[in-house]
């Protein structure tokens, strides 16, 4: 994207990144182009943009991810602010601490901006109701996962050149995805063409009418596909639950290089880690050369970045 | 509230509605001694008795006074959320003179000693008629049959497992089997817990907000499970608290089978749907769900049709504690007492049914379902009365809300209607003003 784009200037209107829901397709393009910016950033010798210095952001993760938690801490880091992880044990959760109880300690250490990790859908949305500064949502239980459909929307239009009218296949476990959710209402946003591939089991009622062409079979649901999207089967879903074991599952929704085949020649393939290998993807596909794997990753901070320095502008100066 | 009761009563310049006589016409109503002397537009002939006190209505609606088939109140247990005091003051405040309480209370009333527990409890603190319902199995756990009998003796008015199904059918058609010996009513959930699984109505509104649902074929399964049963065992059932299109069918199908079936719909499911949940308001989560604005319109039409007999307020008061939480984590439950009549005046204001019919739903239908000679102004009957203005506008302000626990879904709602006056047995327990 060129340096020209009229979406960067254009001020971020949300206190709060709780969802793609909600947001223009203009206001993510805005935030896709401020990550071009990032991306450059983080790759000088000198990775900071010191847009955040002197403020506080938390990285609260009542969910354990190393990945997500760190690259929001380097996100933070390389605009300047103080970034503080704080890790919530279930148990203590459990042991009758509310979340109100939580945000009412967490607004007493007067933090700017809040990452949030949630196992329950709509618990970010509640944390923000209660709490005085900016929140991220990064990750509420199958709910959204907004700075994920980010990076993924700006690792496809650095290697496409644009979203609209381009194919892609998200195939997996639908139903508990917050990342198949995030993307569905981002991609249709910038009008892209989505499918969804699943057993019937892991798709959520009502599937057909969230803007989605449903395909059973990946073969078919994989033609003519520019950008194929997988995600992760957890482990509690493998066994008999919803589908019968992975050897099964592999057999009809694993991506190998034969399924590939079905798609574009120049189809690119994505993942939000961690990975299955062998269970959602075969080794070779996933590190060969029309894999985007690793690149999602660098992208996901140059987003994060791109999306406090958006909020940030709401932040009292005074 | 001192009252002289002694002093007989005449609500006098009034529109007087007894759905047990299809009566809705100008009129009066005599109390003489805590019971209806007369009521209707010859008790205005009459004249009033000696000494009486005579109350102008002016023209403003007397009618039966409520009778509530689902309350949960704290008491025992969680008097934090709810005693006998708050709740009876609640619906008094919005005319409901008896309360069916459900037994999920801690300990679970499952014992005649806790059935009489509550109706001392009552009869020390609450200002309207309390009419406890007793555990189906013991502990709620849906195992073993609790002393129906003995339960019955020492006053329960029907029996009950709570907000759960039964969910082994051996054991729930024993059990109807045995309460038939007692002619004992069965106000049973009908949720499969298995199928259930979730959180709200499944569908698309769920599968947006990323949470599990739970398929109207719950219900509908477990109701016609219970009706099969039901057929089997000859009892008297009643389905507690319906919501679908489809259970309303299939309802039909049973009782035109013969069964000696009623049901009941909350006042949440007659006015309120899905949508209303907004971004996961967790005052609007309940069991059984909201449903769509469908199953929203078949529940009313079940109601005209005379499908669905009762309407409830599944008065369920939760706190903080279990309220503020992400949305799968929060407590089922919503208070409703206060605004049962008000919410339902929506449905008379909306013309879909007439206020006669109305008021049957919440009068004298649950009256003969359980047995009551309240709700309605047959002479001799308890003068268990309110006075409403069917039109006065007012907005439910949290501050006002006179349960103890605040998890109102009417939370700055309008309504048309309201309470003027509420007596029970002849004496006023409750004025607007």
């Amino acid at each position: 994207m060129s340096s020209t784009d009229p979406h960067r200037d254009s001020p971020f209107p949300h206190r709060h990144l709780l969802g793609i829901e909600g947001l223009q397709p203009h206001e993510i393009l805005g935030l896709l182009d401020r990550a071009e910016e990032a991306v450059e950033i983080s790759r000088k010798v000198e990775k900071i943009k010191p847009v955040l210095r002197g403020r506080t952001q938390i990285n609260l993760f009542f969910e354990n991810s190393t990945r997500t938690q760190s690259s929001f801490e380097l996100a933070g880091k390389r605009l300047g602010a103080d970034v503080m992880n704080m890790a919530v044990s279930q148990s203590s959760v459990k042991k009758g601490e509310t979340l109100i109880d939580t945000a009412a300690t967490l607004n007493a250490m007067h933090p700017d901006l809040l990452v949030v990790r949630h196992h329950a859908a709509g618990a970010v949305q509640l944390l923000a109701s209660k709490v005085g500064c900016s929140v991220v949502n990064a990750g509420d239980g199958p709910h959204e996962h907004p700075t994920q459909a980010l990076l993924d929307a700006l690792t496809i239009r650095r290697h496409k050149g644009k979203i609209a009218r381009l194919t892609v296949a998200i195939c997996g476990d639908i139903t508990h995805s917050r990342v198949a959710r995030s993307n569905i209402i981002l991609l249709n946003a910038l009008g892209a063409r989505v499918r969804v591939i699943a057993p019937s089991t892991l798709l959520p009622s009502g599937i057909e009418k969230m803007g989605v062409e449903v395909f059973r079979d990946m073969r078919e649901g994989l033609k003519g596909a520019d950008i194929v999207m997988m995600l992760r089967l957890q482990r509690e879903r493998m066994n008999g639950a919803f589908i019968p074991s992975v050897r099964e599952y592999y057999r009809y929704y694993g991506l190998d290089q034969e399924k590939l085949s079905y798609a574009n020649e120049d189809a690119l393939v994505m993942h939000p880690g961690p990975m299955n290998r062998g269970v959602e993807i075969d080794p070779a596909v996933a590190d060969g050369p029309q894999s985007l794997i690793r690149e999602q990753v660098e992208m996901g901070v140059a987003v994060r970045m791109a999306v406090l320095e958006a909020l940030a502008a709401h932040l009292p100066t005074s | 509230m001192a009252q002289d009761t002694s002093k007989p009563l005449v609500l006098s310049n009034a529109r007087v509605i007894d759905p047990a006589r299809n009566l809705d016409a100008p009129g009066a109503v005599i109390i003489v001694d805590g019971t209806i002397l007369a009521a209707g537009p010859e008790a205005a002939n009459q004249g009033a008795p000696e000494g009486a006190e005579i109350l102008d209505c002016n023209g403003a609606v007397v009618a039966p006074g409520l009778i509530d088939m689902c309350v949960s109140v704290g008491e025992p247990g969680a008097e934090h959320r709810e005693t006998f005091a708050s709740a009876s003051l609640a619906a008094a405040s919005g005319g409901i003179t008896t309360i069916c309480t459900m037994p999920e209370t801690d300990p679970v009333i499952d014992d005649p000693a806790l059935v009489d527990f509550i109706l001392r409890r009552a009869r020390d603190t609450a200002i309207v008629n309390v009419k406890p319902m007793a555990a189906l199995t013991k502990g709620l756990r849906g195992e073993d049959m609790t002393e129906i009998g003995l339960l019955q003796e020492a006053g329960a008015i029907a029996f009950s497992n709570g907000h759960k199904s039964v969910r082994n059918p051996q054991i729930l058609r024993r059990i109807m089997t045995y309460t038939r010996d007692f002619d004992a009513l069965i106000v049973h959930h009908t949720e499969d817990a298995d199928l259930a699984g979730g959180s709200m109505n499944a569908g698309l509104n769920a599968s947006w907000k990323g949470l599990s649902g739970v398929p109207r074929e719950a219900e509908i399964i477990a109701l016609e499970r219970d009706l099969r049963l039901v057929g089997m065992a000859k009892s008297r059932y009643h389905a507690n608290l319906l919501s679908t299109a489809e259970s309303a069918k299939v309802l039909q199908i049973g009782k035109d089978r013969g069964l000696d079936v009623t049901a009941g719909v909350s006042i949440n499911h007659l006015t309120q749907n899905e949508n209303d949940i907004g971004s996961y308001r967790t005052f609007f989560k309940m069991s059984p769900p909201l449903r769509d604005e469908d199953d929203r319109q078949a529940m009313i039409q079940a109601l005209k049709d005379n499908v669905i007999d009762v309407i409830v307020s599944n008065h369920d008061p939760q706190d903080v504690e279990t309220k503020r939480h992400p949305w799968a984590e929060a407590e089922d439950g919503a208070i409703g007492l206060e605004t049962l009549l008000a919410a339902a005046l929506r449905l008379y204001h909306n013309e879909d049914l007439d206020l006669l019919s109305l008021l049957a739903k919440m009068t004298l239908n649950p009256a003969k379902r359980l047995g009551l000679n309240t709700g309605r102004l047959t002479v001799g009957a308890p003068a268990d009365v309110i006075v409403f203005d069917p039109e006065l506008p007012w907005v439910l302000e949290k501050a006002a809300i006179k349960s103890r626990s605040k998890n109102s879904p009417f939370e700055d709602a309008r309504f048309s209607g309201r309470v003027l006056r509420t007596i029970v047995a002849g004496k006023t327990v409750y004025t607007y003003d």
